[in-house]
């Protein structure tokens, strides 16, 4: 391709030839870094939780006045639950990966420890490992002869018996090989208080916690085989088919409503609901993001092809003397796809270097991890294929310049 | 002269409808996009209580001791909330004007009106200088006093909100609601009011809530009730409390409430700084480590406003950029095309000041229908954030006239500012050049 000339042309129209690299540059750098933080925002939406997210349903209740055994009502509850057509596993927990509620522990590797080693998730409830859906790697599950109702658990600590422990627990595998980096987590002990020790039975792939802030702590976790009583801050969780989770949802919410008509129920909803919840403030910045991203892109075009066809306009006679002296229409439109990709080129130079200046200067500003290098040709592919979508239209209008414009004078 | 440029204006632009419609839509999109980012995140950024922040102060006390520093993430700074031992002891000594000890709490009512389920409702539990502090504004009766919080009075202070729906509004003072199944009497209703940040209680939920404040209790009554923390953001514990429940929670040294207090001069700081220190010597075996954080320097501390969202304003900022350097070149693109009639007009004897006025006229007539096109956009892009996130901070962007009167105005100045190279170089065509050439 003859590049040459265009060069000589591009030399005499420097001003804009200029404006367009500009934008373009702008528009490659706020493109880089922007897609930069989508990703980001996205890879912590997609954080894994560990769980069967679409098979599940949380219900929350309060019982207005405490009922004489909150245990007995806690597992009358369960047992009603069991009983709707559609259910395939029923558990209770204090809390679910990415609720928001969280319950964490200092979790020890000795009993007179004067610090912790580190702070996990700690989940307490009933039947956890089926009615998450969880892996279970290695070890066993939790036995009918594991479960300890959490009063008696309460009233040990209180009293320092001791009463209950050690008890069983089943560890997340980030929190094993944490605590105990390639060994077998299997028959070791950890404590959440200098009396409550726990021997770890299982290790399970992946569970998350509640209030996951930081990817590199979200998957310490632990379960307890604990019976917990019908209180306000336990949930039901409800396993199911996907498309059966809003009939099954409300037949639970009747059923529950049917044994105790006082008791409210603060909460019922499918796991996708929770996930979403927690993540709407990411959800919502993504959103944004990628519509300004959309605009960036989109002026970015508009000018490309308000320019283009001012040039096009203004070399009808040129171009019309070149179709006459032999030129093909192809020619013609080769020679305007061909000015765009240099100028587009041009101003991807220029808009690597600010777009890496951006991503320091966040960096130094925001606590953002810097922008990985591979974002840069992301930037580049998007702003060709916009330069040659913009540049066509008048690259077209202008093969089809007949070669009798030269004869005629404007 | 100025309607005869308008008209010149007006021609040119429908001459050339499409690079016209280029224009506009840049413009519009532009200013549209980084308006409703601007505003959202000015919102999020502003004072939260203009009239009284300089006075509100936070005061923090480091009462886990070095041997937790290993593990904070601020260094050596203490804990960004007061556990109850602490607050209660702060609280006793009364030595600011006005103080209280808050922490967000989440009942369950339990109405007498007849159909009405028992619901959840949000609120805080605080102190009776609460009110007076922050200038609560009643619709009907008032806060409590000081004699109320120690005796662990029984009373509630309600929203609009739960007013109409419990009592059916109106003077609702004297009334009995039932929480979490006790019986509180209400001493006050307040009109609409939910600050936004939380400022009073930042750490519970890191900043913004967007759900209504319904009820608020006296803060000794609400832990004598063992009504549960509902905060969890920045709540902790350096050890794991001894006993279970609410009421080891209490007892334990996990923080979970947060304080604020109001000091009328540089004097009154100086003299409660010094008190801190003093009081977390005498209370604890380690140096003192005590900070009294400005209401404003404290948002800022606790960066209330998530930087993710201040890094979308540079971006609508970065777009604008990008529009008008777009609206550069398809103005110069728009003039220069023009310079045949330029050369004319100069040679039949206008002055180059009339050309400037010109093509000035045109780029404001630009100006202006990009920015009307921006409030369309504008008004579409903040229904949309409110529509599509309506639970969490995007919900606080509003349309108002100040903020559509100041699209325009940024549409329109931007658009100068982009018109005047273009302008410069048409007023520079040479006339005799352009009419030998042609």
């Amino acid at each position: 391709m003859d590049i040459l000339p265009i060069l000589a042309t591009l030399r005499r129209h420097k001003v804009i030839l200029w404006l367009l690299m500009l934008e373009i540059a702008l528009s490659c750098a706020i493109v880089c870094n922007g897609v930069f933080l989508i990703v980001q925002r996205m890879q912590h939406m997609d954080m894994p939780s560990g769980i069967a997210e679409h098979e599940l349903v949380q219900i929350q209740q309060a019982p207005i006045a405490s009922p004489p055994d909150r245990y007995a009502r806690a597992q009358e509850d369960l047992a009603t639950l069991r009983q709707i057509p559609g259910v395939q596993a029923v558990g209770m927990t204090n809390q679910l990966p990415f609720g928001g509620y969280s319950s964490n522990g200092n979790v020890m590797l000795s009993p007179t420890q004067p610090h912790r080693t580190l702070s996990a998730a700690e989940y307490f409830g009933e039947n956890l490992i089926p009615a998450f859906g969880l892996h279970l790697l290695s070890g066993r599950t939790f036995e009918p002869d594991d479960y300890v109702n959490a009063g008696i658990v309460i009233k040990s600590l209180a009293d320092g018996s001791g009463r209950g422990f050690p008890m069983p627990t089943i560890i997340s595998e980030a929190l094993a090989e944490r605590l105990w980096p390639g060994q077998s987590p299997l028959g070791k002990m950890l404590w959440l208080a200098p009396k409550a020790s726990f021997r770890v039975v299982g290790v399970v792939a992946t569970l998350a916690r509640a209030n996951a802030y930081k990817t590199a702590t979200a998957q310490y976790s632990l379960i307890a085989p604990l019976r917990m009583g019908a209180d306000k801050d336990q949930s039901y969780l409800i396993r199911t088919q996907p498309d059966d989770r809003q009939r099954v949802m409300a037949a639970a919410v009747a059923a529950l409503k049917r044994a105790d008509p006082t008791r409210v129920i603060t909460h019922a909803r499918t796991y996708d609901q929770v996930r979403s919840d927690y993540f709407k403030d990411d959800h919502a910045m993504a959103g944004m993001l990628v519509s300004v991203i959309l605009a960036v892109l989109l002026v970015t075009g508009l000018g490309i092809v308000g320019l283009a066809s001012f040039w096009v306009a203004q070399r009808r006679k040129q171009i019309g003397i070149r179709r006459a002296l032999g030129a093909t229409r192809a020619d013609i439109l080769r020679y305007f796809q061909t000015e765009n990709f240099l100028i587009v080129t041009f101003g991807i130079v220029i808009g690597m270097l600010l777009a890496y200046g951006l991503s320091l200067w966040l960096m130094m500003h925001y606590e953002l991890p810097r922008l990985p290098l591979f974002y840069l040709p992301v930037g580049a592919l998007a702003l060709w294929a916009i330069g040659q979508m913009a540049v066509l239209g008048p690259a077209l209008r202008a093969a089809a310049v007949p070669p009798v414009v030269a004869t005629r004078s404007v | 002269m100025f309607g005869y440029y308008l008209d010149l204006a007006l021609r040119s632009l429908r001459r050339s409808p499409g690079l016209t419609a280029l224009m506009v839509l840049s413009i519009g999109v532009g200013v549209a996009l980084a308006m409703s980012t601007w505003t959202m995140v000015h919102l999020m950024e502003r004072d939260p209580i203009p009239q009284k922040s300089a006075q509100l102060f936070v005061p923090t006390v480091d009462m886990w001791g070095p041997a937790a520093h290993a593990k904070a993430t601020r260094g050596d700074d203490p804990p960004v909330l007061l556990d109850y031992g602490t607050a209660e002891a702060l609280l006793h000594d009364q030595r600011a004007k006005f103080q209280s000890a808050n922490y967000w709490i989440a009942p369950t009512v339990v109405p007498d009106k007849a159909g009405l389920h028992p619901f959840n409702v949000s609120g805080f539990a605080v102190t009776g200088e609460f009110f007076p502090m922050l200038g609560l504004p009643f619709q009907y009766g008032a806060g409590w006093s000081n004699a109320d919080d120690k005796d662990r009075a029984q009373v509630v202070v309600i929203g609009q909100q739960l007013n109409n729906k419990v009592f059916g509004g109106g003077d609702s003072v004297g009334k009995t609601l039932q929480l979490d199944g006790r019986n509180y009497q209400v001493v006050g209703v307040l009109k609409e009011w939910n600050p936004q940040p939380v400022y009073y209680d930042v750490p519970a939920f890191g900043g913004f809530m967007i759900q209504p404040v319904e009820v608020i209790l006296p803060f000794n009554t609400a832990v004598a009730a063992e009504i549960p923390s509902n905060g969890t953001a920045y709540a902790g514990c350096f050890k794991n409390p001894e006993q279970p429940g609410f009421e080891g929670y209490v007892h334990s040294n996990c923080a979970f409430i947060s304080y604020i207090v109001q000091l009328d001069s540089p004097a009154a700081v100086q003299r409660y700084h010094t008190y801190l220190t003093s009081f977390a010597q005498q209370r604890f075996t380690w140096p003192p480590n005590v900070r009294l954080f400005g209401l404003m320097a404290w948002l800022d501390y606790l960066q209330a406003v998530p930087s993710g969202v201040q890094i979308l304003q540079f971006v609508g900022i970065g777009l604008l950029i990008v529009c008008l350097v777009d609206t550069i070149g398809l103005m110069l693109a728009k003039f220069l095309r023009r310079s045949g009639e330029i050369g004319v007009r100069r040679a039949l004897g206008a002055p180059r000041h009339s050309i400037y006025a010109q093509f000035m006229t045109e780029g404001a007539l630009i100006g202006v229908t990009g920015g009307v096109l921006g409030i369309v956009l504008t008004w579409f892009a903040i229904a949309w954030l409110r529509s599509v996130y309506p639970s969490t901070w995007s919900a606080l962007a509003q349309v108002d006239v100040k903020l559509l009167a100041l699209t325009l105005a940024v549409a329109i100045v931007a658009t100068l500012l982009a018109a005047l190279y273009p302008t410069w170089r048409a007023a520079h065509v040479q006339p005799a050049w352009q009419i030998k050439s042609n």
